[in-house]
């Protein structure tokens, strides 16, 4: 299964660079992750839950870059072994151009699932990968660009917890000094 | 009247008062002190390389018992194919092993390659993936489509084997040249390209063993879902684990439907023996759904290029087929047959066409793997002979009903001998249509045709007019054509000292209604109630050597077995009413029941007979055993040849492309009728499972050999609403003129007749509609593939 697409993000192409190799921002990113740990060199450790249909399963498995062209493109390759539920594999190739907003982000997105999920799942599997990429990548603009004013003022309302307003704001523009 | 007892009668299926009140006894029921489960470790993905298989952690796991991988039975030998088949250069078939479990490479999703026995269920199930964790398997790329498998040289499914292909068979090779050069000639030729859609046998009950060692005499006992008990006794015994036959007993008790995936032996079943035997336990395994989905052996899976040769006004003049045909990854048992000898030799169909010739070339693939599914080749046969002439019909201009009288085989013509190596018996196909025609009321369509019309409806109508090649036996022939083993059949009439009747069976029982039809016709023959006989079957300590039950054989192989035990069993109770009667053996006559001396009163009723043949106190014991009990063992001369004419009936919505089944006639002749009602019962299940093929059932493998279809979610079977009253007729009969019941076999007919009939009827509606150019759909034809070929 195949899908690209593109999102412009309110950030210059060198802090989204940085955000995607960053194991704090991806596990932040990536829906159902619950730990991501490793280097960009030795690739990342990933442990991912999520659910497809009827099959609920943590994925373990390992992150991989490559293909990596400093600052403008790379190759995120994952497989994930889902004990009975099978395994889910994939890439995406991630390419970064500057805009006059800030930077262009284009991926295309090669992924396969192969045992239960392939069996019980493969209906809805094609809508579930665009959703997960879809969240992905909205969070990741989110995580990088710092929530909009009006959707901070929301959840401070929603919450009622003025204080988490600070943490929320852009905390990885400042984890690099942005 | 009807008749209400014996040969003729709708007796009541009394199998169905247990099966209906859940009291069968299927192997999953049994419970056997200190039993273990088995759960096999099955691979996720199509094709790989077994690197290492690290078990220690699983063995570890709480209630493990014991292990096993491919590396403790790559010395026993492989599951068998039954049959040899030749290529068109004479070179026998590729023929890899199929090892109990896999063993070096992975070949398909749900190749099972670990098993592993504990206490319980839940711990072997844990344990199992704990296996499959561990593991390492570097996936290769997938072998999945049949043409890509043959032309790449450089992937295979099995190393040894080169192009992926099993064989490459001609049929007849030496006509070929013959049939081409008529095609040179032809004054019209239909082309037609199609696929038979690739299904999952979906029996109700999944499969099931356990197996058994008793350390005190050393013998085995296999109890599993099986058709042919004997068969897989034989391979188990003779071919994979080497256990001597008079040690191992295969019991197959009430099993739940198998239309042919439950022929094949299956590595579970050797496995279950083999940890028996290790452990000294009784060792149980039960198929999820889902493993049935992905280890079931498949049916069809072809793809066709047939052409037909003609005449302008549609005389046949040759039959000329492509077909590539998928075994899968390895070969089952009767998967060489299928696509050769149960469809090459079937492509003459009912029709006096001079020249035919088939060539197909069986492809092993990344899946599993394929073998018959009722009917086995002869569907595949039939949707392509009659899909194409429905084609040219349409080409031409020509009525359906006229292009087929004018080249059925007629009457007098028979013995027939076709150009494909049968000689059909007897039939009469003109009847049958004539039947159909009436049934369907065909002069009435039009007005039928303007009502769902005026509902904005397309109707349309379609014909098939099949033959088969049933009562699968005759060993002088199946010898001929390849078949490693002879396929007659047995029977033991048993008669007891108090009169009633055992009667032991080879033929296997899992729905058809032997325990019903067989009893029927002892009373006949016996003069005794029916309810005083009971069939035995399924159990090789109890029964004779016989080969089971597919091919519609049961009645026309081992009915005709168990007829001639009963004219034993009539000669014996001559003798012993001779001696009773003190008359000459050559007075003594049989006649409802009783044994009389001719042309006197003097006579002795079947029961009294039957008593002292066990109390045998003054018999002349130089010429007169004590007993009354025979077996027969029966070998036809031929197959039988069932023909009959299918009339479907479609509304169609444009809008949707969303088809409905509205009427469905058929017209059919099967020889002598034992029992009606279980005739229609056969003919409506077959029915409903070739609309199931025709209209919903599919099998799809991702381009990596996921299966896609793996569970009733995805894999649509029919149900109630998809099908319409089938309206039944078997009243035109041409007995069968080599075995003395006279009868042909009904079990497969149904879903051989019904697919093209089916798709024949939704072209129809579309040109009707004006949509004339739809030329073909694929099966199954959905909504989707409708609305498809409507919008271009």
């Amino acid at each position: 299964m195949q899908l690209s697409d593109s999102r412009d993000i309110k950030a210059a192409p060198l802090a989204v660079w940085q955000a995607i190799l960053n194991p704090d921002v991806l596990k932040e990113c990536i829906p159902g992750c619950e730990s991501l740990t490793g280097s960009v060199a030795d690739g990342f450790e990933a442990a991912v839950v999520q659910k497809v249909g009827p099959v609920k399963a943590r994925f373990t498995g390992v992150v991989t870059f490559s293909d990596i062209i400093e600052g403008k493109s790379l190759t995120i390759s994952g497989e994930g072994k889902g004990g009975p539920a099978g395994f889910a594999k994939g890439g995406a190739k991630v390419a970064l151009e500057p805009i006059p907003e800030g930077t262009r982000l284009t991926y295309e997105v090669d992924a396969s699932v192969g045992g239960k999920i392939a069996q019980l799942g493969s209906r809805i599997i094609d809508g579930f990968a665009k959703k997960l990429a879809d969240d992905f990548f909205a969070r990741f603009q989110q995580t990088v660009e710092g929530p909009a004013p009006e959707e901070v003022v929301e959840v401070t309302s929603d919450e009622g917890e003025p204080a988490e307003e600070e943490t929320k704001k852009g905390w990885f523009k400042r984890l690099i000094g942005g | 009247m009807p008749k209400d007892y014996g040969i003729g009668a709708s007796s009541k299926r009394r199998e169905d008062v247990r099966f209906l009140t859940g009291r069968g006894q299927y192997t999953d029921d049994l419970s056997i002190h200190g039993q273990a489960h088995a759960v096999m470790v099955r691979s996720n993905v199509a094709h790989g390389k077994i690197v290492s298989i690290d078990t220690s952690a699983a063995a570890a796991m709480p209630g493990v018992l014991a292990v096993f991988t491919g590396e403790d039975f790559k010395d026993v030998g492989g599951n068998p194919a039954g049959w040899l088949i030749k290529s068109r250069n004479g070179e026998p078939m590729r023929e890899p092993k199929r090892p109990v479990l896999a063993h070096g490479k992975v070949r398909h999703v749900g190749d099972a390659y670990a098993a592993v026995i504990a206490e319980t269920y839940e711990q072997a199930k844990a344990a199992a993936q704990q296996i499959a964790d561990d593991a390492v398997i570097d996936e290769l790329p997938a072998i999945i489509d049949m043409k890509a498998a043959a032309a790449d040289a450089s992937n295979r499914v099995h190393d040894e084997i080169p192009d992926n292909i099993c064989f490459d068979w001609g049929w007849i090779e030496d006509n070929r040249a013959a049939v081409d050069a008529v095609f040179k000639s032809a004054p019209h030729i239909t082309t037609l390209e199609l696929v038979n859609n690739r299904l999952v046998p979906n029996a109700m009950e999944p499969r099931a063993s356990i197996g058994e060692y008793f350390p005190g005499t050393g013998d085995y006992k296999l109890t599993t879902t099986s058709q042919n008990p004997h068969l897989t006794r034989l391979l188990v015994a003779a071919f994979v684990m080497g256990i001597p036959e008079n040690k191992l007993t295969v019991v197959a008790p009430d099993v739940g439907g198998g239309f042919g995936s439950k022929i094949y032996h299956y590595g579970e079943e050797a496995l279950v023996l083999a940890a028996a035997k290790k452990l000294g336990r009784a060792v149980r395994w039960t198929a999820e759904r889902s493993e049935s989905f992905l280890s079931d052996a498949h049916g069809r899976d072809h793809v066709t290029k047939i052409e037909l040769a003609c005449e302008k006004d549609g005389t046949f003049l040759a039959f000329r087929t492509e077909t590539y045909a998928n075994v899968g990854a390895y070969l089952s048992n009767f998967s060489t047959a299928t696509p050769t000898f149960l469809h090459g030799t079937l492509m003459a169909g009912p029709y006096k066409v001079p020249h035919v010739y088939v060539n197909v070339k069986t492809i092993f693939t990344n899946t599993a793997p394929v073998d018959a599914y009722r009917g086995a080749g002869r569907p595949e046969a039939t949707f392509s002979l009659e899909r194409v002439i429905d084609k040219m019909c349409r080409e031409l201009g020509l009525d359906q009903f006229e292009v087929r009288r004018k080249n059925f085989i007629t009457p007098d013509m028979f013995p027939y001998t076709t150009p494909v190596g049968l000689a059909y018996d007897t039939g009469n196909y003109q009847a049958t249509l004539a039947k159909a025609i009436e049934m369907a009321d065909v002069a009435g369509f039009d007005k039928r045709a303007a009502a769902s019309k005026a509902k904005g409806r397309l109707r349309g109508m379609g014909l098939s007019t099949w033959i088969e090649a049933c009562g699968i036996a005759p060993s002088h022939l199946v010898g001929v054509l390849g078949s490693r083993v002879g396929l007659y059949d047995a029977a033991t009439v048993r008669v007891n000292a108090t009169g009633n009747i055992s009667v032991m069976v080879g033929a296997h029982s899992h729905g058809q209604g032997h325990e019903t039809v067989f009893p029927q016709i002892v009373a006949e023959r016996l003069g005794v109630p029916e309810s005083s006989v009971e069939i035995v079957h399924g159990d090789t300590s109890k029964i004779p050597f016989g080969m089971g039950s597919y091919g519609s054989r049961s009645l026309a192989v081992c009915g005709v077995a168990m007829n001639k035990a009963i004219d034993k069993i009539v000669a014996k109770g001559k003798k012993i009413a001779a001696h009773m009667l003190e008359a000459s053996e050559g007075d003594i006559t049989f006649e409802d029941g009783k044994f009389s001396v001719a042309g006197t009163d003097k006579a002795k009723t079947f029961g009294e007979i039957a008593f002292s043949a066990y109390v045998p106190h003054n018999y002349p014991l130089e010429t007169l055993e004590p007993g009354l009990e025979e077996t027969a063992f029966y070998d036809p001369a031929n197959f039988t040849y069932p023909a009959g004419a299918y009339i479907c009936e479609v509304e169609l919505d444009p809008d949707t492309g969303k088809v409905d089944v509205v009427a469905f006639h058929c017209a059919d002749d099967f020889g002598n009728i034992m029992n009606p009602m279980i005739v229609e019962g056969q003919v409506h299940g077959g029915v409903g499972q070739g609309i199931g093929q025709a209209l919903l059932e599919n099998t799809t493998y991702d381009e990596n050999g996921q299966l896609l279809t793996g569970s009733f979610m995805d894999y649509a079977m029919p149900r109630a609403s998809d099908v319409p009253f089938y309206n039944v007729d078997y009243s035109c009969q041409t007995p069968c003129t080599h075995n003395p019941l006279g009868v042909k076999g009904c079990g497969e007919a149904g879903a051989i007749g019904s697919p093209p009939a089916v798709v024949n009827a939704v072209i129809d509606a579309l040109h009707r509609g004006g949509m004339t150019h739809v030329t073909h759909i694929n099966m199954p034809v959905s909504p989707g593939r409708v609305w498809q070929a409507i919008n271009g």
